[in-house]
């Protein structure tokens, strides 16, 4: 019986091909439970779950609390803007003083890098991690990778360009890890002062032409301008970011075959692609949205069924 | 080497050949029609992932030989509505569920191989609430092992009663999936 080769979900670079597909199998069968009209299932009545978000998020921590609600899971929410991190409680304290209340997963967003693999060494309890800084997404890059699966039918060989602030997204070396797993070829996009330096070891393309990067591939994931990670000036304005790096929909008729646009939201509407392109048929953006609910539900699914009676 | 020790040393028992499969099934889908006529408000339902088989094969046998035209066939998944998560030493694995009709209002029909403990239909009997209410829920299993029950669940159609101690293990084998149609008692 296959079952995943890791007991926390820190990243796409902890994983195997194996566990990948094992993900993506359980989030069809997910997927089709929560198109029912009862869209919940009793598996995980005896688990709790804990949401530590001690950085903002909407969609991953609505998406997150969904799954764990169709599992039937019980859920806990924790917000660091009202909690006593405030008052200077470490992440391990604040951690166990929730698990002492008997809680069995955490799934955590930190504003820092490695705070997951941190935690998974020092408390008892699965780890999931829903983003550490500029680190790793790896439920992001999953749901993604989901999605192009979906669309196109497999990942492996496909030819995929990630555009934009490559330096501050966690979306980014996710995707990059996840993609080059499952044999997909990947080209970062951007302004040279938003890829960082030795990205090409880790096999990927870089390119700084927009239109050749989109002509040579099958999908592109349009990453959010990371404005509030952004210290100093990375480009000039943001007009001039959108000249040479948005996607409108003239740029896409005038390439030689048709493309997928993806984005891991929240969108900049007009920045890094227009709104004709975020509503058009060859965007996928809601349809990843959706599939982030059953990847999700998998990955806790498949973690659950590691814990101990 | 262990694995050849532990073939030699495991017996096994023909309870029904191809001969008997037959004719158990026609007798089993003649009981339907009596039940349900010409089937235009029962659904059939396998319970996944090895009832699949018995479903595909009385539904076939319906539409062919007994001329029912319009059957609904559907593939119940319980994986997720067990009550041994987390609790067994093996990782429960997920089939496909496809029901494309509406189950409200209607009689459905669970179809299993083997009817053991009853937990599998209990699971089912709470799965297929998602879909909706049904008027009525009927069971028929190929196999009813008497004396092993943990639940209060009977089967209404059955094909054959066996009885058979815990250590045993009955085999339904189908010709499109084992090259045979024929059910075993094992005994590891």
């Amino acid at each position: 019986m296959s079952e995943l080769s890791v007991n926390h979900l820190l990243g796409i670079k902890y994983l195997q091909k194996k566990d990948i597909q094992l993900i993506f199998e359980t989030a069809d069968h997910f997927k089709e439970v929560i198109n029912r009209p009862i869209k919940k299932v009793p598996s995980l009545r005896d688990i709790t779950i804990a949401n530590l978000f001690f950085e903002n998020s909407t969609r991953t921590k609505l998406s997150f609390e969904l799954a764990e609600k169709r599992l039937s899971a019980d859920v806990i929410n924790f917000s660091a803007g009202q909690s006593s991190v405030k008052k200077g409680e470490t992440l391990i304290d604040t951690v166990n003083n929730i698990l002492s209340m008997k809680v069995d997963m955490v799934v955590m967003r930190h504003p820092n890098p490695g705070a997951g693999v941190f935690l998974s060494k020092h408390v008892n309890a699965n780890i999931i991690n829903a983003g550490d800084g500029a680190h790793e997404h790896p439920t992001q890059a999953l749901l993604d990778s989901y999605s192009i699966r979906e669309r196109l039918g497999d990942v492996g060989g496909k030819n995929v360009v990630i555009v934009g602030d490559v330096l501050h997204s966690r979306v980014a070396l996710s995707n990059i890890y996840a993609l080059k797993l499952q044999g997909a070829n990947v080209m970062v996009c951007g302004p040279k002062t938003l890829i960082p330096k030795y990205i090409d070891k880790l096999g990927v393309k870089v390119e700084t032409n927009l239109r050749k990067a989109l002509n040579w591939c099958d999908v592109a994931n349009m990453l959010r301008v990371q404005n509030e990670r952004m210290d100093i000036s990375y480009f000039p304005s943001t007009r001039e970011y959108t000249q040479q790096f948005g996607v409108n929909k003239e740029l896409l008729d005038s390439l030689d075959k048709e493309i997928t646009i993806m984005h891991p939201g929240p969108i900049n509407r007009g920045v890094e692609i227009t709104s004709d392109v975020a509503d058009s048929k060859q965007a996928i953006i809601l349809d990843q949205v959706q599939n982030g609910v059953a990847v999700r539900m998998a990955v806790i699914y498949l973690l659950a069924s590691k814990i101990k009676q | 080497m262990y694995t050849k020790y532990v073939w030699i040393n495991m017996s096994q028992k023909v309870l029904l050949n191809a001969t008997e499969v037959n004719i158990i099934l026609h007798r089993l889908a003649c009981q339907l029609i009596e039940n349900h006529n010409d089937f235009s408000n029962t659904v059939l339902i396998g319970i996944q992932p090895r009832g699949k088989y018995l479903a595909d094969r009385l539904a076939e046998m319906l539409k062919e030989e007994y001329q029912i035209k319009d059957l609904q066939l559907g593939h119940l998944d319980i994986t997720f509505y067990r009550d041994d998560f987390r609790r067994g030493e093996k990782i429960l694995e997920a089939n496909t569920t496809e029901i494309n009709f509406q189950v409200e209002n209607k009689n459905v029909v669970f179809i299993d191989d083997v009817l053991y403990t009853g937990r599998s239909i209990r699971a089912a009997l709470t799965a297929i609430q998602s879909f909706g209410r049904p008027k009525e829920i009927e069971l028929l299993t190929l196999i009813d092992r008497r004396f092993s029950r943990h639940l209060p669940i009977q089967p209404d159609y059955r094909g054959r009663q066996v009885d058979a101690i815990n250590e045993e293990k009955v085999k339904v084998n189908w010709e499109e999936n084992e090259g045979e149609d024929s059910v075993y008692l094992v005994n590891n």
